[in-house]
C-alpha cells in the first residue's frame, strides 16, 4: 500500500512526541508486517545471498584443502596416491557431488549477480535469473550425478 | 583545549579522493575472476571428474600426464591463483560481516592472508617444480611415457 502524506492523522504535538509515526498510524492504517521486498530482503533475493556465502565458504574451504592435496605429487606418487584413493571412497564421493552441487549454484548465482549489477534491467528480473539459475542447476545436476556415482559406486 | 566551530555557510570541505579505492577493485575483481572462473572451474571438473573414468582415474600418473603440459600448467597456475584470490577475498567480507570484536578480526584477516600467500607460493612452486618420471620410482605409477624417457 502506499501512504500519502494528505491521508495522515494531523496529530496533535504532545502526541506525536510520545508515539513514533508508527504507532501513530498503526491503529488506522494496516501497515505491511515486514517491511516490503527488496533486491536483498526476503525471498528469493535473501535466500540466493545466504546460499551463496554458505557455498562460498565450503568450496574455500574444500579448496585449502585440494591444493596441500595435490602438492603432495611433488612428493612422492606413492603419496599422492594414497590420499586420492580417500576422494575414491563412497562418502567422500557423496562429498564430491555435493561439491559440484555447491560450485555450480555459486557459479550460476555468481552470474546473476553480474547482471543484477551490469544489466540495466537486472535488478527488476533478479528473481526470475535465480529461477532460471535453479534450473540450469538441476540440468547441470542431471547430467553430473548419475554419472559421478556411476564412477564412484559402479566397482571396477 | 578550545573547540573551534565552522563559520556558518563555510564552504564543505572537499575530501580529496587520492589513493586508491581499493574496495572498489576488489568488488571489480570479484565479477571479473567469477567470470573467467566459471569457464575454467567447469573446464576443470569436466577433464577431471566428468570425461573418462571420472574420479576412479585420478592417480598420480592422471596428474603427470596433464602437467607434462604447459597448457595444463598455465591452466592450473591461474585456476590456482584466480580461485584462491576470490575465496579469501570472499572469506575477508564474511570476517568483517561477522567478526566484530577488533582483536579477533585482525587474528582472522591475518591467519587468512597467511594461508592464502603460503598456498599461493606452496602450489606454483608445485606446478614448475613438477617432475612427472621421478627418479627411482615404481614404473607401476609413473605415466606411460616415462618408459620412453629414461
Amino acid at each position: 500500500m502506499s501512504l500519502k502524506s494528505t491521508q495522515l492523522p494531523t496529530p496533535t504535538p504532545s502526541k506525536s512526541r510520545t508515539l513514533g509515526p508508527t504507532s501513530l498510524l498503526a491503529g488506522r492504517f494496516s501497515l505491511p508486517k515486514r517491511p516490503a521486498g527488496t533486491v536483498y530482503r526476503g525471498r528469493e533475493g535473501m535466500w540466493s545471498w545466504v546460499l551463496h556465502r554458505i557455498t562460498g565458504v565450503a568450496i574455500f574451504f574444500f579448496l585449502l584443502v585440494h591444493i596441500l592435496d595435490t602438492a603432495l605429487v611433488r612428493v612422492s606418487p606413492e603419496a599422492y596416491n594414497a590420499v586420492v584413493a580417500t576422494y575414491k571412497n563412497p562418502i567422500m564421493g557423496l562429498g564430491e557431488l555435493a561439491l559440484v552441487a555447491a560450485i555450480g549454484f555459486h557459479a550460476l548465482n555468481g552470474l546473476r549477480i553480474i547482471l543484477i549489477d551490469f544489466w540495466s534491467v537486472g535488478a527488476r528480473y533478479h528473481r526470475l535469473m535465480f529461477w532460471i539459475a535453479m534450473v540450469l542447476w538441476g540440468v547441470l545436476m542431471l547430467g553430473f550425478a548419475p554419472r559421478h556415482l556411476m564412477h564412484v559406486f559402479g566397482g571396477a | 583545549m578550545a573547540t573551534t566551530i565552522d563559520t556558518p555557510r563555510s564552504a564543505p570541505v572537499v575530501r580529496s579522493r587520492r589513493g586508491k579505492n581499493l574496495e572498489k577493485w576488489g568488488w571489480i575483481f570479484m565479477r571479473a575472476s567469477g567470470l573467467v572462473l566459471v569457464v575454467l572451474l567447469f573446464g576443470h571438473l569436466f577433464v577431471n571428474l566428468y570425461a573418462g573414468e571420472g574420479v576412479s582415474a585420478l592417480d598420480f600418473g592422471f596428474v603427470a600426464g596433464k602437467w607434462a603440459n604447459p597448457f595444463w600448467q598455465w591452466y592450473d597456475l591461474l585456476l590456482l591463483w584466480l580461485s584462491l584470490i576470490h575465496g579469501a577475498n570472499g572469506m575477508r567480507t564474511l570476517i568483517n560481516d561477522y567478526s566484530t570484536g577488533r582483536y579477533m578480526n585482525r587474528i582472522l584477516k591475518l591467519s587468512l592472508g597467511g594461508a592464502t600467500v603460503a598456498l599461493l607460493l606452496l602450489g606454483t612452486l608445485v606446478i614448475f617444480t613438477f617432475d612427472p618420471c621421478p627418479a627411482a620410482s615404481d614404473p607401476e605409477l609413473l605415466p606411460s611415457f616415462c618408459a620412453a624417457v629414461s
